[in-house]
């Protein structure tokens, strides 16, 4: 069985069965707002779509993955297919392998957007153990109708819970619901906001550089060609007197951090992102981020000495 | 010689805004895609257009290599939607090929 189709059928029945492309149990994707006193639900929501949650367990699984001798994985690829509607393999390769720091860092990420967004006056409610991945893995790599039917999951939720507002925090998932939504679910027309342009709208206010040193931005694809956010992450970062470099490539013409092929061609995906990583060092040590797909790729290629922080960490 | 099935692009086209044949094959978006592979994205678009399955199999990899980031898209003189056009073509393995 080639891997395309063994990463397909695995998607296809992670997001069917467990509604999700990594599928996490609940107390472990709503743990980073443990003692935030975020309300449950409530008309404007901040909608994280397990993303910035599912990354450490997506390092982890990447560390297993690499452990296993090539002779052996196909053996492996058949067995888990067939265990893994009855089993949640995927989590479960994951045990023992996810590191705490990681782990700290991502969840660290939510817990600063939800200091902002108060800073700036806006206190969201949080769907917890009802909110869903948004499917966007699922809708890229063609598999339109497992897409639909999720996406068609997802937004009952929102309407079942009084949604009006959805905050992301992400690009992948406002594009879904800003772009791909309105056009594959019947009737959904709740209102999209991503947090950056939130905080600009609400003035920026209390943002202040976590350092002195120069950063480099690094723009995600989703968010600066098909959302056209290009200026709000740099008004951030100017108010928060964060000096700002910009790389060759940036805005409208940034280059892809690879993330997106990591799924089925892992290696192609890497030699991308070390090619991205050595056009934005050239203009700075660090690079700053909005996205944890290109976060996560861009520090897998920078090593254990680059430095990729992401833009709520900065600010 | 090849094979053609000639309802094909009509296929296609219920997955979606199927809009290759804008596609004037400049190679723009071949010299500015990042994955460096020299078939996307405007000889898969040809292959679509002719009907020719097999072609589209045999590059089966660059379909899915695709990043989606649009680099191509934005620079495309045609305004060939590319990314919605792979997606498609993804769509269309998924359900006739792979049968997923």
């Amino acid at each position: 069985m080639n891997q395309k189709i063994a990463v397909l059928t695995l998607l296809s029945q992670n997001i069917q069965k467990r509604n999700s492309a990594l599928p996490l149990p609940g107390f472990i994707h709503t743990r980073w707002a443990k003692g935030l006193g975020l309300k449950r639900g409530g008309d404007t929501i901040l909608y994280t779509g397990q993303m910035y949650q599912m990354v450490p367990y997506l390092l982890a699984l990447q560390r297993r993955q690499r452990g296993i001798p090539s002779k052996f994985y196909e053996k492996l690829i058949r067995i888990i297919l067939l265990i893994n509607p009855v089993i949640n393999v995927s989590f479960l390769g994951t045990i023992g392998a996810v590191k705490r720091e990681e782990r700290d860092y991502y969840f660290g990420v939510l817990k600063k957007i939800v200091a902002l967004l108060r800073a700036n006056g806006l206190e969201p409610g949080y769907l917890y153990e009802k909110e869903l991945y948004a499917g966007t893995l699922a809708h890229d790599l063609g598999l339109e109708r497992v897409f639909k039917e999720h996406a068609i999951r997802l937004s009952e939720i929102f309407k079942k819970e009084g949604v009006k507002t959805i905050i992301t925090v992400d690009p992948h998932s406002t594009d879904m619901f800003k772009r791909v939504y309105p056009k594959a679910v019947k009737g959904f027309d709740f209102e999209v906001k991503s947090y950056l342009e939130l905080l600009v709208e609400k003035g920026a206010k209390g943002l202040k550089a976590k350092e002195d040193e120069e950063v480099v931005i690094h723009d995600s694809c989703v968010y600066a060609r098909y959302l056209d956010v290009i200026e709000a992450p740099r008004r951030l970062l100017k108010k928060a007197r964060a000096k700002i470099k910009e790389p060759r490539f940036s805005g409208e013409i940034t280059h892809c951090c690879g993330g997106p092929a990591e799924s089925i061609f892992p290696e192609k995906a890497r030699e991308v992102a070390k090619n991205r990583v050595d056009e934005l060092t050239k203009e700075a040590r660090t690079i700053v981020t909005m996205c944890p797909i290109c976060h996560l790729n861009l520090k897998e290629a920078c090593g254990p000495d680059g430095r990729v922080e992401d833009l709520a960490l900065w600010i | 010689m090849i094979r053609v099935n000639p309802k094909l692009k009509k296929e296609l086209e219920r997955y979606g805004e199927f809009n290759a044949n804008q596609c004037f094959s400049c190679g723009t978006c071949t010299a500015l895609c990042p994955m460096g592979l020299k078939i996307l994205p405007r000889e898969i678009f040809r292959f679509s257009l002719l009907g020719s399955e097999e072609k589209l199999k045999e590059a089966e990899d660059a379909i899915y290599s695709c990043l989606l980031c649009r680099m191509c898209e934005a620079n495309c003189p045609q305004g060939v939607k590319i990314s919605e056009n792979i997606r498609i073509l993804r769509t269309y393995f998924t359900e006739r090929v792979f049968k997923i």
